[in-house]
């Protein structure tokens, strides 16, 4: 198997991320990884779902696994790391992978909340960060923003209705 | 959940009242008999008098344990109980009343010899007077609504010029949160701790304290973390301290557990703040230092016990402390972030005990306080108790939501608190100093290893577990947990209002 894999910042992945490329072979004694080249030999079990013990020549760590709607994250320890994974052979994934620049991209509502108002309009051109949403939880407001530049092709969040993780609130294209 | 568990301990059945969104909560699985009491809005629900004394009358309950929050300071639910023939666990009505008006409880406590901050005890009648006695008890002073807590109607005022309006704005403050506008006068203390002391009091006239808690680490007026013993009390402060809270409850005819309150400035020199009329949330680290359940002693004071122990039996043994597990953001400023538990590995071991509401697949509901969990760890000393509560948070995770757990581990790795120099800007100052994560003071070669970690685990996730989100993108539909329906349905009914 082979991975691209980013590594972001610890504190929310804000930053883009280091990119990695991962290769996984399984070995009689568990698995070789070569990982930018360097090679490693490790023992991983999944004692449970979300949790993996991972031995590294003799060193244990426990990593957890943690995902929301909008995010995936590695705890190795408590320190915990935002990641984004790519297997560079499946079809999906490279439609995705250019879908980063091109091609519309949803935009989710990463909690549950209240839509409290719109802050662009449709057919209208955002920058990549630029606030779309702004969705209320537990009285505190965040401001949803552009994975990309371009296009609001469809704004689907409804000022005063409640979005669960996940729902769509907006298309930028 | 507490009380739950010293009911069945005790072979009483208990019967727990629930809001709609509690229904999968933990205290409605574990009781004996659970009735719902409306929708998910506290006045609507937890905060209905005549609704949970019509469960107590359909149940046939016998008392009722108030808990700690909701109704559980409220003289006219206490007053409700006695009328309807239902013990009511804690003070009487009139001990509650008295307690409850900060100036009532004042004038009270000053004829009974109590140390207070210098100040008034009554309302002020007019701005000069207010000028009058700043200058008499020295500037910097406190406005404190007399019906207040928790920070609103209170004003620091440092210079003569800013005390008139700033009386002002209190006392429309105080008349918009409480319906009483009355506002006194203190003299602010610098760097306060916050330092309170546990009392119990049977139906016989025999009160006790049971030593302190320390209580000075707090955030937006909430306490975080809470220790018993206090680091700067010695024997004789604390049976000082002591003896003044049994004659505060004494003044008050004061039955049940209580808590008395005192503000203790740089000089050790301790004053009457106020008295909690209940169980507290902390009361966990009085009982392991004294190994005393208080929750049993509280049912046995109102079955009309007497105290089976005399003030000379009780001894203050090691050190505890607990920190309170909130659903809050560490990265978005600690504000609440509600959600599904997914993933929840929880810490055990030597010397710690956890008294805990989540478990994994739960939702925390957005309706109340966001408390999840307290976390205690004890210890022969407050070194060690330090070392096993950091290894005990290590060990504890919580996926799905957010959580402070991480603020906790700085806590207990910071100087000032190791050395235990804290007062009630202690945490503000924490949070000020770095608003960085907690890996950030990281070696970066060490950083690195760990990031590699991370990338080889996101690979072998992939493989391995079924469960694997496969490639990061939001437009793949499925591996988002979606919360379920009850959420929905709150939120729905959130919006009709």
């Amino acid at each position: 198997m082979i991975y691209e894999i980013l590594v972001g910042g610890e504190t929310g992945g804000k930053e883009s991320g280091k990119p990695h490329r991962l290769e996984l072979r399984k070995s009689a004694a568990g698995w070789e990884c070569r990982l930018d080249g360097r090679v490693v030999r490790v023992d991983a079990v999944i004692p449970r779902r979300d949790v993996l013990s991972l031995l590294v020549d003799g060193h244990s760590y426990e990593i957890k696994r943690e995902q929301t709607a909008t995010d995936l994250h590695m705890w190795v320890g408590s320190a915990r790391f935002a990641v984004q994974l790519r297997d560079p052979r499946s079809l999906r994934s490279r439609q995705l992978a250019g879908g980063e620049e091109k091609g519309p991209r949803k935009i989710l509502a990463p909690m549950p909340g209240r839509v409290v108002r719109i802050l662009v309009a449709e057919g209208s051109e955002v920058e990549a960060g630029q606030g779309i949403v702004v969705v209320e939880a537990m009285k505190m407001q965040n401001e949803i923003k552009s994975p990309k530049k371009g296009v609001v092709k469809k704004i689907s969040a409804i000022p005063g209705a409640t979005v669960n993780p996940g729902d769509v609130l907006a298309i930028v294209e | 959940m507490r009380v739950l568990r010293a009911c069945r301990e005790m072979g009483i059945a208990a019967v727990v009242v629930y809001s709609d969104v509690d229904r999968a909560a933990l205290h409605v699985r574990k009781s004996d008999e659970a009735y719902p009491i409306g929708p998910a809005p506290a006045a609507e629900s937890y905060l209905r008098i005549d609704k949970i004394l019509d469960v107590a009358k359909r149940s046939g309950a016998e008392a009722i344990h108030p808990g700690y929050g909701f109704l559980s300071e409220n003289a006219k639910f206490a007053q409700a109980c006695a009328d309807a023939g239902v013990k009511f666990i804690g003070p009487t009505p009139h001990s509650m009343n008295l307690m409850g008006s900060k100036t009532s409880a004042r004038q009270q406590m000053e004829k009974a010899g109590v140390p207070f901050v210098p100040g008034t005890s009554r309302g002020l009648a007019s701005p000069e007077e207010g000028e009058e006695v700043a200058e008499r008890i020295g500037y910097p002073v406190m406005l404190k609504a007399a019906a207040g807590g928790g920070g609103k109607g209170m004003r620091l005022v440092h210079t003569r010029r800013e005390l008139r309006s700033a009386l002002e704005s209190a006392q429309s403050e105080a008349q918009r949160s409480f319906g009483d506008s009355e506002v006194y006068i203190e003299k602010a203390i610098v760097n306060p701790r916050h330092i309170e002391m546990q009392v119990l009091a049977d139906e016989h006239g025999n009160t006790v304290w049971l030593g302190e808690r320390e209580c000075s680490i707090q955030r937006r007026h909430q306490k975080v973390l809470e220790e018993a013993p206090s680091p700067i009390v010695d024997p004789d402060m604390r049976r000082r301290m002591g003896e003044v809270a049994v004659k505060v409850a004494q003044a008050a005819n004061y039955t049940n557990a209580g808590t008395v309150e005192f503000l203790v400035d740089q000089q050790k020199n301790f004053y009457f703040l106020e008295m909690n009329t209940r169980l507290q949330v902390e009361h966990p680290v009085t009982e392991l230092t004294t190994g005393l359940d208080l929750v049993h002693l509280q049912i046995r004071i109102a079955a009309g016990e007497k105290l089976p122990f005399a003030q000379s039996d009780i001894a203050i043994r090691g050190h505890a402390i607990e920190c309170r597990i909130y659903a809050e953001d560490p990265d978005n400023n600690y504000f609440p972030s509600p959600g599904k538990i997914t993933v929840l590995l929880q810490p055990s071991g030597p010397g710690i005990r956890r008294d805990s509401g989540m478990y994994e697949g739960w939702n925390v509901p957005m309706d109340y306080d966001p408390l999840l969990a307290k976390l205690i760890g004890y210890a022969t000393d407050r070194e060690q108790a330090i070392l096993r509560l950091d290894r005990a948070l290590y060990e504890y995770f919580v996926a799905g939501i957010k959580t402070n757990i991480s603020l906790f581990r700085r806590i207990l790795r910071d100087g000032d608190f190791r050395a235990g120099r804290l007062d009630t800007g202690y945490l503000d100052r924490l949070l000020a100093k770095s608003k960085a994560g907690s890996g950030s003071d990281m070696p970066s070669g060490e950083k690195e290893e760990l990031e590699a970690i991370a990338a080889i685990a996101a690979g072998m996730f992939a493989v391995l577990d079924p469960a694997s989100p496969g490639p990061k993108n939001g437009n793949s539909g499925g591996e988002p947990a979606i919360v379920p329906s009850r959420w929905k349905q709150n939120g729905r009914s959130e919006g009709l209002r």
